[in-house]
Order: structure tokens, then C-alpha cells, then sequence
């Protein structure tokens, strides 16, 4: 196994994907069952290789890059074809692979109109080595590539197959997130100008740790990156792209979104922003924190106002977020862990919430709250999973979301040595204060699609319960949703020690 | 057994999850599993609590000579040692890698100890006679396995807080058994009342919830673990500062009156009447909401150096407690249902528990919690008994009640014992707790809440004789043929009426019993609290006022003396009477305040603000790009474009081609104006820096 562990396993983990979408791109156009068995087949290969990393992986020694390959490919700009995976990437990565399974099973045989699977899961397949690959790449510039990857797929997914507004929404998601991507690529552009020797090496200058650079131009470069990850993530108040896309977006398309591109803000956020530029993460990290907490409150206050349940779970999904880069703004050990945590969980049920309000969707031709109800009594398996959902996506301890929130709040009491204290500690009373709220919305939400009974325009039509490829796409979800929740150390053993590794690299850069 | 104890809970988490799986499929449809999985969760927990009586008296033998040497040491400063530290009895610890996070670890476990043990024994037991009792209660319900799985579940979830070794684990039973409350309240929830009781519950208990999260915070860094005997420990030896100490009790007691229905977040416990009776009796009034009790005394040291008990006349621990006794005793006066007088008079009890925790009456305080969850749980499955049997599912005393002594006299007689115990009638269990708790408050000097407690006895033993009266005492005034319950639910009630006449006796200080608090008072890591001894003018007090809050009832009542009508008369009798029968306004302000305006103006301000205002600027800049695009294209990309970006401008153009594809082009323009201002502004920043 000698060649999975020196780069060939990782490598077929990111490009797996498009190897398939050539197959698929390859099939005639009417062999529908065809085209979706190579791309469930495809996807499934791809978890293989992706728990044959989570099985040859070296659990003493999370913190270093494992399953590394760093070849030359750009030599004109020194860029490299440098990648690998540490205990931060690799649930990450998992998480990817897992949410895509579940895409294609829960797609297979309602393709959202213009129908087309072919196209759908080409881009489904597209999207998944864009992710895969940002999570382990290792170079700015391999790294900017696979983030821009995923906006293609995501543009056309949301353009073609979405709802009636799609046009805008498509190209809203496009310019606001390019819009970043250019600032950001400004800013790796800097990094290599401006370091010695110059190089694009993600590790080379995360051990830099920003030396060299006066301090203003380091807070210049960082806001860049800022900009870049922030809309990603979103944070407020970059985030106005994300309601309109995931309102828009067909089912699958929300659910990747959500799961995994958020994800790819915050993992900037760790890999790059904050290893390389200790110092300037240092000045703005009470900034990023005060947005992350307005996210939290404002989010969570824009949820109430909202009769399009999707819209709802949109907007929660900026109200988490915000728990995700409290973390990250404390600079802690433990805010990182728990941030990373926080992406996991909520990759897993705010995901699993797009599922279900695609599948509501899918039995009334709505999503207006004030329209549906009663879906315990026409399908109880459907409403009972939605409850389950709501509950962990409020935070309830057992389950996954609570390690991501808890201990997030927790960190905020005793931020980095030299981060303001008191005002941390204020985000901290907000952010607990934002844990009522998301149980007011959630619970409201779901007292009235589940609970009551059906309104009269529903009375007499059939709605089936959770049905075969629904409960197969779900069930491993719901399971880690469980897993995580009641055994928290399956994750945080993991990430443990990459964590203390970039907080400690932090905490150096910034004390010497 | 005590180091086994974790299958205490996992017994009833198994079936749990057996219930879910194939609970329909069974004869009983469940039942059997939840009431066998908890029938041996009590019997473990017997086993528990003889295994510690026996541990506890092992020590204290091997050191009699030095403990009655040590009485009436009353040294506050740890160090001089008093009995303390002779029978020292550690709680028997077991646990686990939980999670960790910055290389420290953190374990799940258990902590068994006199006090757990004591809660071990009562949740396990009021939840047999509660999955008992429901078997013939709930027969027929449309989602009847669905009850015991949950039943279940809550029972394990309970336990689980009750064993937890740290506050995290405590903090995730605590939520669990909130979700359970949750579901449970909304078991009819096609009916919308009973959903928003639910959701009402859940979010109330969630404000103080807030609290409990942060005290937690506070007092992990306070003493840097979640460890509850580290932290009590160092709170004890004054490792950890004041000031952080009076934060953590602050927010802490946040989460109790959350969850023990304290004023002013009590309003939650009244609606929850909306869930099945036998869920009232064992969450609502037993074992969920003195989870707020039993942190309190689980983390006594933090609020009794926090709040600075050791000395003081008055504190925010004893003062919420004292106007919850009022508070709540009022409100039972004027309601109907005789589920909603239960369910005040459960706030008003465990409002005695918290004070009787902020007066220094920590054994008090929890002796009342154990004889409490006895003759409650007993009170509210009599009254499931009523309407089960004798009023045609209505709770309505005034409707549908009355003179049913005759028509079911094994619950008229249980129900009287309960109500006797409740108003602290000497020899019932209520007496001796109540007592101990009111004596207490008079010898440590809390005077004021001496006399709160008294007027709490009166009106107590008032409001519970005019239920007595509405429900079984004149004509029967319901439309059913009342007849007497079936065993399955009169034998839990007689189990439950024997300890609340027995109960008491554990700790009857006037028969120089003092076993429970020699069980159940940790002796290791708390304070050195002083205990009354018997008063005889003091507890002859106490009876005396409850004896007269029955007569004067009586009078009002049976004998139809007094001011009947007077709330038609006089226009502040009114007034008062309305204020009550508003329950003081407070659901109001919650609901269409607070929560009105929230839910209605300020979140829809926050939409407003984000569809227009940021929104806004966003479609701003797009519409304005596009004109600088147009610009762009038509004055500059018509003549001359430097090198720089036509280098860029071809590989956006294959973009471009891409989506014009599906779009007009317009995202190519801005692409390669987005890209062209990239390239120019990466220029600039390298001169720039050099």
C-alpha cells in the first residue's frame, strides 16, 4: 500500500470525481440508468478511497500532513502540485465524500426539471473534486483553483435546475463569491511577492508565520483573504448571496452548498488565513468575532421573519456559521477544534434540513409555512426525522450540533492572551443568548409544518412517508448526526492535534 | 453495584431504542419493555442505596468516639477538621475519555454519593409507578408506544444528569430531559394549545438555560475542569475568587429557575398540565423540574460561598425561592383545573426547596425534594385517577367533580393522604421536611424567610383543602358513571400513599432520627453547615398554621362561611381576583411582548434591514459594475486594451463562453473587470511594497 500512502490514494480521492464525469459525459444521453450507476458508482469509489485515508491514517500524529504527494507542475511560478491531509482536512474531506453518496442516491429518480441527469450528475461529480481538492491542497494556487472549481458547477446547477428566480440567484452566488476569490487570489499574488524566496507552499509559509511582512501590509493581505473566506462562509454582512441561492437551488444543490462550500470560508480561515498571518489574524480577530456574533443574533432574528421554510434554513445557516467563527476569531486551541467540529455538524444537519424541506417541497409544491402542517399525522417517519433535525440544529446536547456551539461559546470566555477579554466575554453572553433564539425558530418552524393537522387544500392528497432512496441517503447522516453527538472524541481526536498545532503556531508568531 | 452504577441509565436507554425498534410489534406494544427496564433500574438502584447505607454506616462506626467529639465543632474554616473530616465518605467515581480539546481531556462518568443515590432510588421508583400506572391510563392512546419509548428515554435521561460526574454531562442530561418534557407535553399536539405549551416549555426553560451554560463556563475557568467534585472542592477551600464565585452562582441559579419553575420563568409549568397526567406527575412535578434543586444542592459549595449563605440575612438564592412560595400559592387558589392547582403548588414547593438551599438548609432543602416527589407524584396521579375514571377525561373540578369520595375511595383516601402531606400535617412526610427547612431559616437568622414559609404553610394547606372539597366533597356535578380505577393505576397510588406517610420518618428530628441527613450529606468537599435541633414551639408553630389554613378552608368551604361573592362586591376584591386570574400579567408580557415583539417587529426590521439595506447596496454595486462594464466595453474594449488584460481577457473569455451558454454574457463582462482590476491592483500593491 505503499503507493496509496505516498500521495496516489489522495490523489484518487480528489480525482476520482472527474474521471467519472468523463464516463458520464461519455454515455449517451438517453441511458439514464447507465448514467447514474457510473456516477453512484463513481461516488462510491470515492468514499472508498476516502476511508481507506480515515483507515491508514495516523491518528498519533494528526497534526502533521499525511498521505503527501509534491511534485512540480507550474515551475514558472514556483507552483506545485503539493498535496496532503491532516486531522483539520480529513473529516472535512469525508464529509464531502459522504454528502455527495447521498446527493446522487437522493436524486436518482427525481431530477429536479430540465430533468437531464446527465448534466446534473456531471456537475454533481465536477463539484465533488473541486471540494475534495481544496480541502488537501497544499499550494495557494492549487488551492485557488479547486475553490473556484466548485463555483462553476454550483453557477449551472442553481441556473439550470433551480427555482423560478434562478437567473438572479445564479449569478448573485457567481459574482459575490468571485468578487472574494479575486481579492483573495490579490492576496496570495502578495504573499508570493512578497516573501523570500517566494513560494506558493501553504506549510513553507504557515512555519514563515508572516515574517518579514510589516504589519500593515499583513493586515492588508489578510483582509483580502478576509474577504475572500468571509463571503464564502458567510458572514454577516457578506451573506446576502446565500438566502437567495439556497432559496433558488435544486435540493441537491442546497445540500452540497450547505454541507460543503460554506465549509471551504471556514477551512480558509484555518488552513491559510491564520497560520500564515498570525500577526494581522491577531488585529482583526475582534473584528471577525463581532460579525460572527451579529451573524449569530441577526441570522437568527432574519430565520423568525421567514414564511419560505428553505429561506429559514438559509438563514440558520448564518446564525451557525457565526458559532464557527467565534471559534476561529478566539485563536484558542479550543475555539478551533470546536469551530471545526461546528463545520462537520453542521455540514451534517443543516444538510440533512435542505433534504427535508427539499422532500416537503417535493409531496406539497410548497414551502410556505402558513400553507403546510400536520406532516405527523400524513407522514410521520418524515416528520419525526425533521424534528430530530431541528433539535440538533438548535444545539441539543447527544447530538453533533452541540459540540460545535457549546464549546465555541465556551471559548469566547478566555480568547488568546492579548485578544480583548471583556469584549470577547460580551460576544460570549450574545452568542448563548443566540442558542434562544435558534430554539424559537427551529421549534416554531417545526411546530408548523409537523405538529396540528393537515390544512384543508391537503386533506385528501397522498403523501408518502420517507420512501427507499430517501432513507438510504439519510441514514448514514442521521447516524453521525447520533455518533458524533453521543461520542464527541470519534472527531475531536482527530482534530486535536492539527488544531493545537495551528494555535500553537498562532500563539508563537504572535508572543515572539 | 455503586461502581456499576452506569447501568442504571443504560437500562432504560436500551429500551429506549428496543421500544422505537420493534415496540409495536410486541403484545403490549412496548410497555412491557419500558416498565421491565425500569423495574430493574429500581431494583439496581435499592442495591445502590444499601450498598452506600452500608459504606456510610461502615465509616461512621469505625469512628464514633470522633464524631461525637466533633459535634457542635462547627469550623467553618476546613481546616479545624469537626466531623467532617473524620467519616469522611468520598462519592465513588468511574469514567472515561469523553472528548477532548488543546490536548486535555475530559471524561464522562459517574459520581455516586449519598445524594445520588437518594435520587437514583425516587426517579427510578416514581417512573416503575409511573410506566405502571400508564399502562392502564394511556390504553388506547393513539401513539401509545411511542409514550413508553419516550417514557423511557426521559427516565434514562434523568438519570443520566442525576449520576454525571461533570457539568457537561450534566448540562446534556439536562437538555435531553427538557427535550423529553418537549415531546411529552406535545404528545396530542394535532390539537394547537398542547404544541404551544410545548414549544413554550421548552423555550422558557431555555432563557435560564442561557444562564446554566455560562455559569458552567465561568466555573470551568474559575477552576479550570468540569470535574463537579474538583470544583467543589476548590470552591470550598477558597481557591476560586469570590467575585467569579458570585458570577457562577448568579448564572447557575439562571438555569434552576428555568428549570425549576422559579419566579419569573415558573409560567412554563402550568401550560405543561397540557401533556398526559402521568407525564405531569413524573416530570412536571417528581423528577424533571427538581433538576434545578438538584444542581443547586448538587453544587452547593459554589452557591453557598457565592451567595455568601454562611452568615447572611438575605440572598437572591432565598428570595426568588420565598416569592415563588407566595406566588404560587396564590395562583392555586384561583384555578379550576385541578391539574394547574397541583401544578402551582408544585412551583410553590419547589420555590421552598430553593429557599430552603439559600438559607442553609441543604439537607432540609433536599429531604423536601425527596418526600416532595412522593406525595406529588401521588397528588397528580390521583387526580389522572379522577378524571381517568370519575369525570370523563375532564380536569374541570368546578364542571365535572364532586362527591366522588364515594364513588372511588382508594383514590379519595390516597389523595387525602397526599394532601395531608403536602400541607405538613404531622406524622405525613411533608410535616418533618417542611419543618426542618422553616427551622433552619429560624436559626441561621433568616427570619423574613421564616415567616414567608409560614404564610407559604397556611396558604397551602388552604388552597389543597378546597381542592379536596371541589373534587370529592358535595354533589357530583360531571355527566359520567364515576366508579372506582382499575388496579394498574390504584396500586401505584397506594405504594405512593405509604411513602408519603413513611418518608418523613427518615429524618423525623423530634424522634432524634437523623438518617437521611447521615446518608445523603456529603461529607466530603462541602460546607460545614450547622442542622437545628428539634424545636417543639417551632414545629408546634408550623402545624399550628396549617392546621389553621385547613379550618379556615373548612369554614369557607364545607361550612360556607366568610366572604362568598365578595369578588362581585367589591371592586378591589376584584381587581385582586383578576390580577390572579391573570396569573399576573407576566404570560402577557412574555408572550405579546417580548416574544411578540421579536417574533413580529424586530425580526421583520432585521428582514427589512437585510432585503433593502444590504441587499440593497449589493444590487447596487452589481447595477453599477454593469454600467462601468458597458462603459468599458464600449469606450475602452472598442479601441486599445494594454497586454496585461487581454493575457487575462482570454482565458475569461472561455469562461465567459461557458455561461453564455445559459446567459446573456454579463458575467463575462464583470468577470473581466474583476480580474483586469485584480491584475491592475496586484500591480500597484508590488510597487507599492517595494
Amino acid at each position: 500500500m505503499d503507493w496509496f500512502d505516498s500521495g496516489w490514494g489522495l490523489t484518487l480521492a480528489i480525482f476520482l470525481p472527474v474521471a467519472g464525469m468523463v464516463v458520464v459525459l461519455a454515455i449517451p444521453k438517453a441511458q439514464e440508468q447507465a448514467i447514474k450507476i457510473v456516477a453512484l458508482l463513481t461516488t462510491l469509489a470515492t468514499l472508498a478511497a476516502g476511508v481507506g485515508l480515515l483507515v491508514r491514517f495516523d491518528y498519533d500524529d494528526t497534526g502533521d500532513l499525511q498521505f503527501e504527494a509534491n511534485k512540480s507542475w507550474i515551475d514558472v511560478i514556483q507552483s506545485r502540485y503539493h498535496i496532503g491531509i491532516d486531522g483539520i482536512a480529513l473529516p472535512l474531506l469525508l464529509l464531502s465524500m459522504v454528502v455527495t453518496v447521498a446527493c446522487v442516491i437522493y436524486s436518482w429518480d427525481h431530477f429536479p426539471a430540465p430533468h437531464n441527469p446527465k448534466g446534473f450528475l456531471a456537475l454533481t461529480l465536477l463539484l465533488e473534486t473541486g471540494m475534495n481538492g481544496t480541502f488537501a491542497a497544499q499550494d495557494l494556487i492549487l488551492f485557488f483553483i479547486f475553490f473556484e472549481l466548485v463555483l462553476l458547477p454550483m453557477f449551472f446547477m442553481i441556473g439550470v435546475w433551480g427555482g423560478p428566480n434562478r437567473v438572479y440567484a445564479s449569478i448573485k452566488f457567481f459574482l459575490f463569491t468571485l468578487f472574494g476569490s479575486a481579492l483573495m487570489l490579490l492576496s496570495f499574488l502578495a504573499l508570493f511577492f512578497l516573501t523570500e524566496p517566494h513560494t506558493f507552499d501553504i506549510p513553507t509559509l504557515a512555519e514563515a508565520a508572516g515574517e518579514g511582512l510589516v504589519g500593515s501590509t499583513q493586515n492588508l493581505i489578510f483582509l483580502g483573504l478576509f474577504l475572500g473566506f468571509a463571503i464564502k462562509v458567510p458572514m454577516f454582512p457578506f451573506h446576502t448571496w446565500l438566502p437567495d441561492a439556497h432559496t433558488e437551488a435544486p435540493t441537491v444543490g442546497s445540500v452540497i452548498l450547505a454541507a460543503v462550500l460554506l465549509k471551504l470560508g471556514t477551512y480558509g480561515f484555518v488552513r491559510i488565513a491564520l497560520p500564515v498571518l498570525p500577526q494581522a489574524a491577531e488585529d482583526w480577530a475582534p473584528w471577525i468575532g463581532l460579525l460572527a456574533v451579529i451573524g449569530i443574533i441577526y441570522g437568527a432574528l432574519c430565520c423568525l421573519a421567514q414564511r419560505d421554510m428553505k429561506r429559514l434554513i438559509a438563514f440558520s445557516s448564518v446564525a451557525h456559521m457565526g458559532f464557527v467563527m467565534l471559534g476561529i476569531a478566539t485563536l484558542t486551541d479550543f475555539g478551533i477544534n470546536a469551530a471545526v467540529f461546528g463545520m462537520v455538524a453542521h455540514g451534517l444537519i443543516t444538510g440533512m434540513l435542505f433534504f427535508l424541506a427539499g422532500s416537503v417541497q417535493e409531496r406539497y409544491n410548497t414551502r410556505e409555512l402558513s400553507r403546510l402542517g400536520g406532516l405527523l399525522v400524513q407522514a410521520p417517519r418524515l416528520g419525526w426525522i425533521l424534528g430530530f433535525c431541528a433539535m440538533a440544529s438548535l444545539g441539543l446536547p447527544g447530538l453533533a450540533g452541540f459540540w460545535g456551539e457549546f464549546p465555541a461559546i465556551l471559548s469566547a470566555y478566555e480568547p488568546l492572551e492579548g485578544l480583548p477579554v471583556e469584549t470577547f466575554r460580551t460576544f460570549m453572553v450574545f452568542a448563548a443568548i443566540g442558542t434562544v433564539l435558534a430554539a424559537g425558530y427551529l421549534l416554531w418552524m417545526f411546530q408548523r409544518v409537523a405538529f396540528g393537522e393537515p390544512k384543508p387544500e391537503f386533506e385528501s392528497a397522498h403523501i408518502h412517508d420517507v420512501h427507499a432512496p430517501e432513507w438510504i441517503a439519510w441514514t448514514p447522516l442521521l447516524l453521525l448526526i447520533v455518533a458524533l453527538g453521543v461520542y464527541p472524541n470519534l472527531l475531536f481526536k482527530i482534530t486535536d492535534g492539527a488544531v493545537t498545532g495551528v494555535a500553537d503556531g498562532v500563539a508563537k508568531a504572535i508572543g515572539g | 453495584m455503586l461502581r456499576n452504577a452506569w447501568l442504571i441509565p443504560l437500562l432504560p436507554a436500551l429500551s429506549f431504542v428496543a421500544i422505537l425498534l420493534v415496540g409495536k410489534r410486541l403484545p403490549r406494544r412496548g410497555a412491557e419493555l419500558g416498565v421491565g427496564a425500569v423495574g430493574a433500574s429500581f431494583v439496581l438502584a435499592c442495591v445502590a442505596a444499601w450498598q452506600w447505607i452500608d459504606r456510610v454506616e461502615g465509616a461512621t462506626g469505625k469512628s464514633e468516639g470522633l464524631r461525637a467529639f466533633g459535634k457542635g465543632v462547627l469550623g467553618g474554616e476546613g481546616g479545624e477538621g469537626g466531623e467532617h473530616a473524620e467519616v469522611a465518605v468520598a462519592p465513588v467515581t468511574r469514567g472515561f475519555t469523553w472528548w477532548q480539546n488543546g490536548n486535555v481531556e475530559f471524561n464522562v462518568g459517574i459520581a455516586i454519593d449519598g445524594l445520588t443515590v437518594m435520587m437514583l432510588f425516587v426517579v427510578t421508583l416514581v417512573s416503575f409507578l409511573v410506566h405502571v400506572y400508564s399502562t392502564s391510563y394511556m390504553e388506547g392512546d393513539r401513539r401509545f408506544t411511542h409514550f413508553y419509548a419516550l417514557l423511557s428515554l426521559f427516565t434514562a435521561s434523568m438519570l443520566l444528569l442525576v449520576v454525571a460526574d461533570n457539568t457537561i454531562q450534566l448540562l446534556v442530561g439536562w437538555e435531553l430531559v427538557g427535550l423529553c418534557s418537549f415531546v411529552l407535553i406535545g404528545h396530542w399536539w394535532e390539537e394547537k394549545p398542547n404544541a404551544d405549551a410545548a414549544v413554550k416549555a421548552f423555550l422558557t426553560t431555555r432563557v435560564g438555560d442561557v444562564g446554566l451554560m455560562i455559569g458552567i463556563i465561568v466555573l470551568f475557568f474559575a477552576a479550570g475542569t468540569f470535574d463537579i467534585q474538583a470544583i467543589n472542592a476548590q470552591a470550598v477551600e477558597g481557591e476560586i475568587g469570590h467575585t467569579l464565585l458570585v458570577v457562577a452562582s448568579a448564572c447557575l441559579l439562571g438555569g434552576i429557575i428555568g428549570k425549576s419553575g422559579q419566579f419569573p420563568l415558573h409560567t412554563w409549568l402550568p401550560d405543561a398540565m397540557a401533556g398526559p397526567t402521568p407525564v405531569s406527575a413524573l416530570i412536571h412535578a417528581a423528577t424533571m423540574v427538581v433538576a434545578g434543586v438538584y444542581l443547586g444542592a448538587r453544587l452547593y459549595p459554589v452557591f453557598f460561598e457565592g451567595f455568601s449563605i454562611d452568615g447572611g440575612t438575605i440572598n437572591v438564592m432565598a428570595l426568588i425561592g420565598g416569592t415563588t412560595i407566595i406566588i404560587g400559592a396564590a395562583l392555586a387558589f384561583v384555578q379550576n383545573d385541578i391539574k394547574k392547582v397541583l401544578a402551582y403548588s408544585t412551583i410553590s414547593q419547589l420555590g421552598y426547596m430553593v429557599m430552603g438551599l439559600g438559607v442553609g438548609a441543604w439537607v432540609a432543602a433536599v429531604f423536601h425534594l425527596f418526600t416532595h416527589a412522593f406525595f406529588k407524584a401521588l397528588l397528580f396521579l390521583g387526580a389522572g385517577s379522577v378524571s381517568h375514571s370519575g369525570s370523563h377525561h375532564s380536569f374541570d373540578m368546578k364542571a365535572d367533580m364532586g362527591g366522588l369520595r364515594k364513588f372511588m375511595p382508594v383514590t379519595f383516601w390516597t389523595f387525602m393522604i397526599g394532601s395531608l402531606a403536602l400541607a405538613g400535617i404531622i406524622p405525613f412526610a411533608g410535616f418533618w421536611s417542611k419543618d426542618e427547612i422553616l427551622a433552619t431559616a429560624g436559626q441561621n437568622e433568616f427570619t423574613f424567610f421564616l415567616v414567608v414559609g409560614l404564610v407559604g404553610a397556611f396558604m397551602t394547606a388552604a388552597y389543597m383543602t378546597r381542592c379536596v372539597y371541589l373534587t370529592f366533597f358535595g354533589e357530583y356535578r360531571g355527566h359520567g358513571e364515576p366508579h372506582e380505577s382499575p388496579r394498574a393505576i390504584t396500586v401505584p397510588l397506594i405504594v405512593l400513599a405509604g411513602f408519603s406517610v413513611l418518608a418523613g420518618l427518615v429524618n423525623a428530628s423530634a424522634l432524634e432520627i437523623e438518617k437521611f441527613k447521615e446518608w445523603v450529606e456529603p461529607t466530603v468537599a462541602f460546607p460545614a453547615l450547622e442542622h437545628p435541633e428539634f424545636e417543639l414551639a417551632g414545629a408546634a408553630l408550623a402545624l399550628a398554621v396549617a392546621l389553621l389554613g385547613i379550618l379556615v378552608s373548612y369554614a369557607y368551604w364545607f361550612r360556607n362561611l366568610g366572604p362568598h361573592g365578595i369578588t362581585a362586591r367589591n371592586p378591589l376584591a376584584r381587581a385582586g381576583y383578576t390580577f390572579l386570574e391573570n396569573k399576573y400579567y407576566l404570560d402577557a408580557l412574555y408572550e405579546n411582548v417580548i416574544v411578540g415583539s421579536i417574533k413580529g417587529a424586530i425580526a421583520r426590521a432585521s428582514y427589512w434591514t437585510n432585503q433593502r439595506v444590504i441587499d440593497g447596496a449589493v444590487n447596487g454595486v452589481a447595477t453599477g459594475a454593469a454600467q462601468v462594464g458597458r462603459f468599458a466595453y464600449d469606450v475602452l474594449d472598442q479601441k486599445a486594451v494594454d497586454g496585461a488584460v487581454n493575457g487575462l481577457a482570454v482565458s475569461t473569455g472561455q469562461t465567459g463562453g461557458l455561461l453564455r451558454y445559459v446567459q446573456s454574457g454579463r458575467v463575462q463582462r464583470y468577470a473581466l473587470m474583476l480580474f483586469a482590476s485584480v491584475a491592475l491592483l496586484s500591480l500597484a500593491l508590488f510597487v507599492f511594497s517595494n
